[in-house]
């Protein structure tokens, strides 16, 4: 067991990935001699050189369309979104080519792109740097979406990416970057699929489902509703396309309830999603409507006020008293 | 030019002027000229460049280059015709820039990888791939009807412009394969046995308005990657004229990228032959991307479901029809005795098999069952996919034993191919 941050940690399993994978490399802006606007990639260019650290055009459309066209050559790039709210420029690329090559080409192509976006707010920033786009990735078919919250998830998920055959993109917890946890670097343990939902703790009065940077905050929501005497079951999602439905529903047969928890506006999202599945799976398990804590709808807010936007301790505990009340 | 002084110091004019004036006298003038060697009346002009690389063209080649022209023309009437007929639910028709297609396809080899847009039928012949399986796509039996590692022909894209960066990533990855092969090379003490390749990007003048052509030329001068970008500026995109797109010829803007750009008869095969070999020579010795604009003219419809009468003059179809690609390189054969009356006899009657061939195979094209859709959106095994795939056995063995008129009728508003598809 090694202790690391978030941050290391993934620059731990790029390090790893190139290391394994001599076919693989990093593109993105400012990802070599900087290493990355979050440093991330910090001391990668000086080890496998220009090559396979590719410090890349100011153009994101430029950035997938040419890993696209390096892995249909047999190679797997990784590349760095710089920012959630700068992806968009790439999101075309992504959703009618990274995402339907494999099916367009009748199986006989794949393109193992691995996109690594910093997401969500809380770091106090300025417009489009605090966002959650992450719904509007999962509704393409033919992409998979995962995002780590502790460092031995971060380590091993980056290195299961460039593994995969499809293609993947990794939503990081931007605010937890500088985040510290045990990493095992020998072997991957419990995390070994990066598709399957983790119980962080097991709970007998209703389950909290929460993913990326929500969940510290859905753990202390738990601690704290302890207090008040009940018990919470929290489930990191770990990953968002697909969804393990298997892990949630088990839970909500369990506890009766559900909350969701992220920070991406709630209208169309995720939670939207897995209230629907466990409603249909699980209904007669339900002792109250699933309830969902997120974003509100409007663009990301200014920084002095994302506060009261972003889901926290009272938001969960709020809709826990809600989902209680049944 | 230079002589104007500015009134005041936000009027930059001279100052344009002269950055102007400073580049053309480092670049050279923007090649304003059309790169031309066979023209519509037959004869064959000079090139200082480019003659020697159509001198290396044999009577052989040269008929060989007119056999392809005269078979992609003439399935591209016979899948006109299907498309009438309802056995496509679209065409994209090709006739006019059969010598743009040809010519540079050919010019390619075996190891160059090529990204067609979705017109390219005449260089997917140059490429062997089988141009009833160019139909499955058109007919709505499949996304994509070939196997692009057999061909190193890409699968058609058609969101304008997006292959133009997968051919530039495709050209990046060529790189680093010759680094590691020269490096392996160096190590074993044997000589590199791998042919140098390098990648053709296809697009249209209307294409070229898009971002990821903009993207894709600093991408590829940033990395001097060997990619050759080939433009069949076919005047018109649906119908909206070129000179929407631009107010330079295309071929100029290769300037600002700091590569070559030549612009060339894209209706004289030989020239184009010429300029595309000699593009892809330069790609392939490590001198960067080249830009070539093909000036060539889209004799009939966008597709099937276009009305070109309604944006153009017949008379400037009637114009562009003198400078038949086809017409001018018999004229040159004929005329030079490289071809004889039974030479044009058989390529009619190899045409009108090939036609037979395609219009057999379409009427057999093989539905495809759902499950193909269901096993082909991942690589990898996926639960969703596994649960809606299970859902859907289970709810279609509910119409086991149910042939009679239900079935039937669902069976025949599936098989039927709406004609209103496509932009």
């Amino acid at each position: 067991m090694t202790t690391m941050t978030i941050a290391k940690a993934i620059n731990e399993g790029l390090r790893a990935a190139l290391t394994d994978h001599p076919k693989s490399l990093l593109m993105g802006e400012d990802i070599g001699a900087l290493g990355g606007v979050y440093r991330v990639t910090d001391g990668l260019i000086g080890e496998f050189g220009p090559d396979r650290v590719v410090d890349t055009p100011l153009a994101e459309s430029g950035i997938i369309g040419t890993a696209i066209g390096l892995a249909l050559r047999g190679y797997t790039p990784v590349c760095e979104i710089q920012f959630d709210g700068f992806v968009f420029p790439g999101f075309n690329q992504i959703t009618t080519q990274l995402a339907k090559i494999h099916s367009r080409s009748n199986g006989n192509l794949s393109v193992p792109v691995v996109i690594r976006i910093p997401y969500g707010g809380g770091i106090g920033s300025i417009e489009h740097h605090s966002e959650s786009p992450e719904a509007l990735f999962a509704h393409t078919a033919g992409l998979r979406i995962i995002t780590p919250s502790n460092p031995h998830d971060a380590y091993w998920m980056v290195q299961q990416a460039v593994e995969c055959q499809d293609p993947v993109i990794i939503f990081e917890p931007k605010r937890r970057y500088w985040l510290k946890g045990d990493v095992d670097v020998q072997a991957p343990g419990p995390s070994e699929d990066p598709f399957k939902a983790h119980v962080l703790r097991e709970g007998a009065d209703a389950t909290i489902v929460a993913y990326g940077p929500l969940v510290p905050v859905a753990l202390a929501a738990a601690n704290a509703a302890a207090e008040d005497g009940h018990s919470l079951e929290v489930i990191d999602l770990r990953s968002i396309s697909p969804i393990d439905f298997d892990t949630v529903t088990a839970s909500v047969q369990k506890t009766g309830r559900l909350i969701v928890a992220h920070e991406a506006p709630t209208f169309g999202g995720i939670g939207g999603e897995i209230a629907a599945r466990i409603s249909e799976r699980a209904f007669h398990s339900l002792e109250a409507p699933v309830i969902r804590v997120g974003g509100f709808h409007m663009p990301y807010p200014v920084a002095k006020v994302e506060e009261d936007y972003l889901p926290d301790i009272d938001r969960i505990l709020e809709a826990l008293d809600r989902a209680l009340s049944y | 030019m230079g002589t104007h002084l500015p009134s005041t110091e936000f009027d930059g004019t001279a100052v344009d002027d002269q950055r102007e004036a400073d580049a053309e006298a480092v670049m050279g003038e923007p090649p304003a000229q059309m790169v031309q060697l066979l023209g519509p009346d037959g004869k064959l002009g000079f090139d200082p460049v480019f003659t020697g690389y159509a001198a290396k063209l044999t009577p052989q080649v040269l008929r060989g280059l007119y056999a392809d022209m005269a078979a992609i023309r003439r399935f591209d009437v016979e899948a006109t015709a299907l498309q009438r007929q309802g056995q496509l639910a679209l065409w994209v028709p090709l006739t006019g820039q059969e010598a743009a297609q040809i010519g540079s396809g050919r010019a390619s080899q075996p190891q160059d990888y090529i990204f067609p847009t979705y017109r390219e039928h005449g260089v997917a012949l140059t490429r062997n791939v089988d141009l009833a399986e160019l139909l499955r796509q058109f007919r709505g039996v499949s996304n994509g009807g070939w196997n692009p590692k057999d061909t190193n022909f890409h699968l058609y894209t058609l969101v304008l412009a997006a292959q133009t960066l997968h051919a530039v990533g495709y050209a990046m990855g060529i790189q680093r394969d010759q680094k590691l092969a020269a490096a392996n090379a160096a190590a074993s003490g044997t000589p590199v046995t791998e042919p140098d390749a390098a990648v053709i990007a296809y697009f249209g003048d209307g294409a070229s308005s898009e971002g990821d052509v903009h993207e894709s030329m600093v991408f590829a001068s940033s990395y001097n990657a060997p990619v050759v970008f080939f433009c069949q500026n076919n005047h018109w995109a649906i119908s909206v004229p070129t000179a929407v797109q631009t107010r330079v010829p295309l071929s100029n803007r290769a300037k600002g990228y700091g590569f070559p750009g030549i612009r060339v008869d894209g209706n004289d095969v030989i020239a184009v032959h010429a300029v595309t070999e000699w593009a892809l020579e330069h790609a392939r010795q490590g001198k960067g991307p080249v830009l070539i604009e093909a000036f060539t003219y889209r004799v009939g419809a966008h597709t099937t479901a276009d009305d070109p009468t309604k944006y153009r003059e017949a008379a400037e179809e009637d114009a562009w029809r003198a400078k038949d690609p086809l017409a001018r390189l018999e004229k040159y054969l004929r005329a030079e005795g490289l071809a004889d009356e039974a030479f044009f006899a058989k390529v009619k009657d190899d045409g009108d098999h090939l036609a037979a061939y395609v219009r057999r195979t379409t009427h057999d094209l093989e539905t495809p069952d759902i499950r193909t859709a269901f096993a082909n959106t991942y690589a990898e095994a996926h639960p969703l996919v596994a649960e809606e795939l299970a859902w859907f056995e289970e709810y279609s063995a509910g119409f086991a034993g149910e042939e009679p008129a239900e079935e039937q009728d669902r069976q025949a508003a599936t098989a039927q191919v709406s004609p209103k598809a496509g932009h």
